[in-house]
């Protein structure tokens, strides 16, 4: 049986307003945002979300460009993972 | 003047099925998201609190802030409340000019370090020393970003800088001034925190000690200020991603963070 992640939240990333600097990385308490490999249009690496956010805000707590919205689900959604790298969900691109 | 009418129209709200908005990207006072200010700057971060705290606590009719020279001064494009930018570290002047003959406006500065403790010191003091009911906001990167990352008073010992670049020696260069810690060592200054927004939790402090120094204003109780540290990868030279871990490492020794004077606190 494959695992199963909680998300109680999600975020959508404005990822052409990201200048990739990195801080929300480890600013995320459940550390599921990861730097794309791809560019945005400016040539910066953005944020991507894997399944497991909490809604807590941090990333647009320290966020210098403005590049999140946090949305909190009425009920936590299941994500079925996987073993293995975990896909990227969500974001607006 | 309200700015909003010259800015595009905010995009599409996203609607996320059985989820419910916690955190918009623009705050209700902010504009346009859109600055040009370097990746991992730290002075973006403040701004949002800053008009956070002033939509919550239904100041934005009556809030004039005063600028003066710096990175940080390029709130005033995507801030929809009332600004003036005077000469550089002279905000507590004017910001005392207008309280004065405005005293239902909900007065503040926003000052950087090379503003506010190169260029300006005296005009602190003496604001605070008055008791003048404004509040005085220093966003403290350690150097004059603007110009290039030059050292200012506020540098800490061993920073490295465009213009200290074996780092500030206390021979050569003298020590750094500890605005927070003299201004709160005035009889007029009724409140005096500093904080930093290199961390999510910071960034809630930073909130709370704004709320309070405007608190402090609107009851009367005298002269608040807040001294916010804040990143500036450019002229540390570090990577945007070290920032807030300089911040902490290299500031904070010298800066600690937390509430120095709370008038208002209840003995
Ligand atoms: C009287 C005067 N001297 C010098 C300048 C040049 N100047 C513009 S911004 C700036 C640096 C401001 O540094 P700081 O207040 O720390 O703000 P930061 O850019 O670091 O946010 C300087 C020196 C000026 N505008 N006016
Ligand atoms: S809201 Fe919290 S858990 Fe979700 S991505 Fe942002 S920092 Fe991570
Ligand atoms: S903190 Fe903001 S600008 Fe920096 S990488 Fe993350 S999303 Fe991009
Ligand atoms: S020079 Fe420093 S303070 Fe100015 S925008 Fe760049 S990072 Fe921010
Ligand atoms: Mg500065």
């Amino acid at each position: 049986m494959s695992p199963t992640v909680v998300s109680r939240g999600t975020v959508t990333i404005d990822v052409e307003r990201c200048k990739g600097c990195e801080l929300c990385i480890p600013a995320c308490p459940p550390g599921v945002l990861h730097m794309s490999s791809e560019v945005n249009r400016t040539g910066y690496r953005y944020p991507r979300l894997s399944p497991g956010c909490t809604g807590c805000q941090a990333c647009h707590a320290v966020c210098p460009d403005y590049v999140f919205e946090v949305y909190k689900y009425d009920r936590p959604q299941l994500t079925e993972v996987s073993p293995g790298p975990v896909p990227a969900v969500g974001g607006a691109e | 003047m309200s700015n909003r009418s010259t800015e595009p129209d905010r995009g599409q709200e996203v609607r996320i099925e059985g989820a419910r908005q916690v955190a918009s990207s623009r705050a209700d006072l902010q504009v346009s998201e859109d600055h040009h200010l370097c990746p991992g700057c730290g002075h973006p971060v403040a701004w949002r609190i800053l008009l956070e705290v002033i939509q919550e606590l239904s100041l934005a009719q009556r809030a004039i802030g005063v600028v003066g020279h710096g990175c940080y001064t390029n709130i005033v494009r995507m801030a929809d409340i009332d600004f003036l930018q005077c000469l550089h570290g002279r905000a507590p002047a004017v910001a005392t000019g207008v309280k004065r003959v405005q005293p239902q406006a909900a007065v503040f500065t926003l000052q950087g370090d090379g503003d506010m403790a190169s260029e300006g010191l005296a005009e602190v003091l003496h604001a605070a020393a008055r008791a003048e009911k404004i509040t005085a906001i220093m966003l403290n990167n350690g150097v004059f970003g603007d110009t290039g990352g030059q050292m200012t008073a506020a540098s800490v010992v061993g920073q490295r800088t465009k213009t200290s670049l074996e780092g500030r020696s206390p021979e050569l260069h003298g020590y750094p001034v500890p605005v927070a810690e003299l201004v709160a060592s005035l009889p007029g200054a009724a409140y005096v925190a500093r904080s930093a927004v290199n961390t999510a939790g910071g960034v809630a402090q930073t909130k709370r000690y704004l709320k309070r120094a405007f608190e402090t204003q609107t009851s009367g109780a005298g002269f608040s200020l807040v001294e916010v540290l804040t990143m500036c990868p450019t002229g540390w030279f570090v990577p945007t991603a070290a920032g807030p871990g300089y911040l902490s490492d290299s500031m904070q020794p010298t800066y600690p963070t937390g509430p120095l004077k709370d008038s208002l606190r209840p003995a």
